[in-house]
């Protein structure tokens, strides 16, 4: 009996150094920012007490011109990337998981831009992407596609769609290597067995690789949602911390950032931290509900 | 015919997936007037006169030492404390375990870096603005989740007769550990150190906030700091993104299977 007690008693002396750690620099900060959330700053030092009065500044015409086009594009974002890069990752894993030779080259090649930096990835585009000297329009004139030959992150129209190229371009190897390693895990014989009994390739993907692919797509899914919304490195080095041109790649991240650090607002706190709170609360309970929609499907 | 078509559309794709990293590469080996003649040319000779600019005028000498104390720290101590967590989590029995595991790995989906501003004035009461300390806290705390999901699972699988028999043999919870346990988690612990160091050698946000001193930046912070400097030196500034690049390329070449492995154990979140 002592025994049992003094191992069990040494269990938590093994969990009290990441406790620690993690209590005080994640969970602490994070809850105290909702007490923040509810005070008038005076600069950094705590004013009175303000109730919900912060939450309702950020519903005021002035912030919500703000507020309702970066959330519209954080939502455009995840749209993207679940139509562009996911669909063509799962092309591809399905593409590889038949091809003999050159597989693993072609994995490698495709997941290598998921490894540089997003502000790398961002200045490179801009230099690439670059109306004056850029390689790509070069490419274009030179191809006799002088119509193409455009300021594509200069135009609030072109700017976001190419964010979401570029994003693609970066990301399209994680569902790639995520749903290859899930129809590894897939056993032949079902798709023989299928196709014994009659059904075309069309079939056989459509009714049986599919289905079988739903915890994987769960994930992609939640993990490109999260993704999305915390957009923050690479459109601040495609256009600036306002998300230029004309605020078109303003997302939730680079409106927080401003909010907190660069509004020049005496109460900046209390209107930042409420707006964390409320961009908590939204993205951590979106991911909760999608997590268990997600479940009850698959 | 058709399987033809399928494999032009993917070495296409590769040439699209390779293309900017190439030019990346090509251009800063040239004079940045040879790329505003021609952006799409090729480099005359290995000239490193961009890099060498890059280091010593633009100062990513220091941020590149200053990125490896970081993240090499904060990757170590993260895995260490995720280590021992995990061990109990995994393999022993004892009031509110359940409730520990879902505390570390509900971390994994809170936006914590919604935290920041507490973060910042929590840092600066422990005096630990713009230090390097700070940052590998920071950076660590915040690998912690996926960490302890990681090594908890694979703790798991381990056969429960190792530690009856450790017992048996008279060893205690820290020896069982030390002796038994750590050399048989050696692969998931490649995987946590491999799969937390990309992340974090690419993190930009918690320097942008909590580092002020040119002296005390790491590459992210540093890069936009360059890239304001130096706009119309291209070759320069292309230097300076392909070194902040190639370590992770290196690491990657290096250890494709942990990061694969990192990869594929977020798919069971």
């Amino acid at each position: 009996m002592a025994l049992s007690t003094t191992r069990r008693g040494s269990s938590y002396l093994f969990l009290i150094p990441a406790f620690l750690l993690y209590s005080v620099f994640v969970i602490y900060p994070l809850f105290t920012g909702l007490s923040y959330s509810v005070f008038t700053w005076k600069g950094t030092l705590r004013d009175t007490f303000a109730g919900f009065a912060n939450y309702a500044a950020l519903l005021t015409e002035s912030f919500l011109d703000q507020l309702l086009p970066a959330l519209g594009h954080n939502f455009l974002l995840f749209a993207g990337t679940m139509l562009v890069q996911n669909t063509l990752g799962l092309a591809f894993a399905l593409a590889l998981s038949r091809a003999r030779r050159g597989k693993r080259l072609l994995q490698t090649m495709f997941a290598l831009p998921y490894l540089v930096n997003p502000l790398v990835i961002g200045y490179l585009w801009t230099l690439l992407l670059s109306p004056t000297f850029g390689p790509v329009n070069a490419l274009l004139s030179g191809a006799g596609m002088d119509g193409l030959a455009m300021p594509w992150l200069g135009d609030p129209a072109t700017a976001l769609p190419t964010v979401i190229v570029i994003m693609t371009w970066q990301w399209v190897g994680f569902p790639m290597l995520l749903f290859s390693a899930a129809l590894g895990g897939i056993p032949q014989e079902y798709a023989e067995a299928a196709r014994t009994d009659g059904a075309g390739s069309s079939q056989v993907f459509w009714r049986i690789t599919l289905p079988l692919l739903r915890p994987a797509m769960g994930t992609i899914t939640i993990l490109s949602f999260i993704g999305s919304m915390n957009t923050f490195a690479l459109v601040y080095a495609l256009g600036g911390s306002n998300g230029a041109p004309a605020g078109a790649t303003d997302v939730l991240g680079l409106l927080f950032y401003r909010a907190a650090f660069a509004s020049g607002d005496v109460n900046a706190m209390g209107t930042s931290s409420s707006l964390a709170v409320l961009m908590f609360t939204f993205i951590f309970g979106s991911t909760l509900l999608l997590q268990r929609v997600l479940r009850r499907k698959a | 015919m058709k399987t033809l078509w399928i494999k032009l559309l993917l070495w296409g794709y590769a040439v699209f997936s390779m293309a900017p990293l190439l030019v990346m590469l090509l251009s800063s080996f040239r004079p940045t007037a040879d790329i505003f003649d021609d952006p799409l040319g090729l480099p005359t000779g290995p000239d490193l006169g961009n890099y060498a600019k890059a280091w010593t005028e633009a100062s990513f000498s220091t941020y590149v030492v200053n990125s490896l104390i970081v993240v090499v720290s904060a990757v170590l101590l993260g895995a260490a404390v995720s280590l021992l967590a995990a061990y109990p989590l995994g393999r022993r029995r004892f009031a509110g375990r359940g409730l520990f595991a879902a505390y570390f790995i509900s971390g994994m989906t809170l936006p914590a870096h919604l935290g920041v501003l507490p973060l910042f004035y929590l840092l600066e009461s422990l005096g630990l603005i713009d230090s390097l300390l700070g940052l590998i806290l920071v950076y660590a705390a915040g690998s912690i989740p996926f960490n302890v999901f990681v090594l908890t699972a694979f703790f798991r699988q381990l056969p429960y007769e190792l530690d009856e028999a450790a017992s048996l043999d008279g060893a205690g919870p820290l020896a069982t550990f030390w002796h038994v346990m750590l050399p048989l988690v050696r692969p998931a612990i490649a995987t946590v150190i491999v799969f937390q160091f990309v992340p974090l050698w690419n993190d930009f946000f918690y320097p942008l906030v909590l580092m002020r001193d040119e002296s005390k930046l790491t590459l992210p912070v540093g890069l936009t700091h360059f890239f304001g400097e130096f706009q119309n030196d291209w070759g320069t500034l292309f230097a300076g993104l392909v070194m902040t690049t190639i370590p992770l390329v290196v690491l990657f070449v290096l250890a494709t299977r942990q990061i694969v492995a990192g990869l594929t154990a977020g798919m069971n979140r």
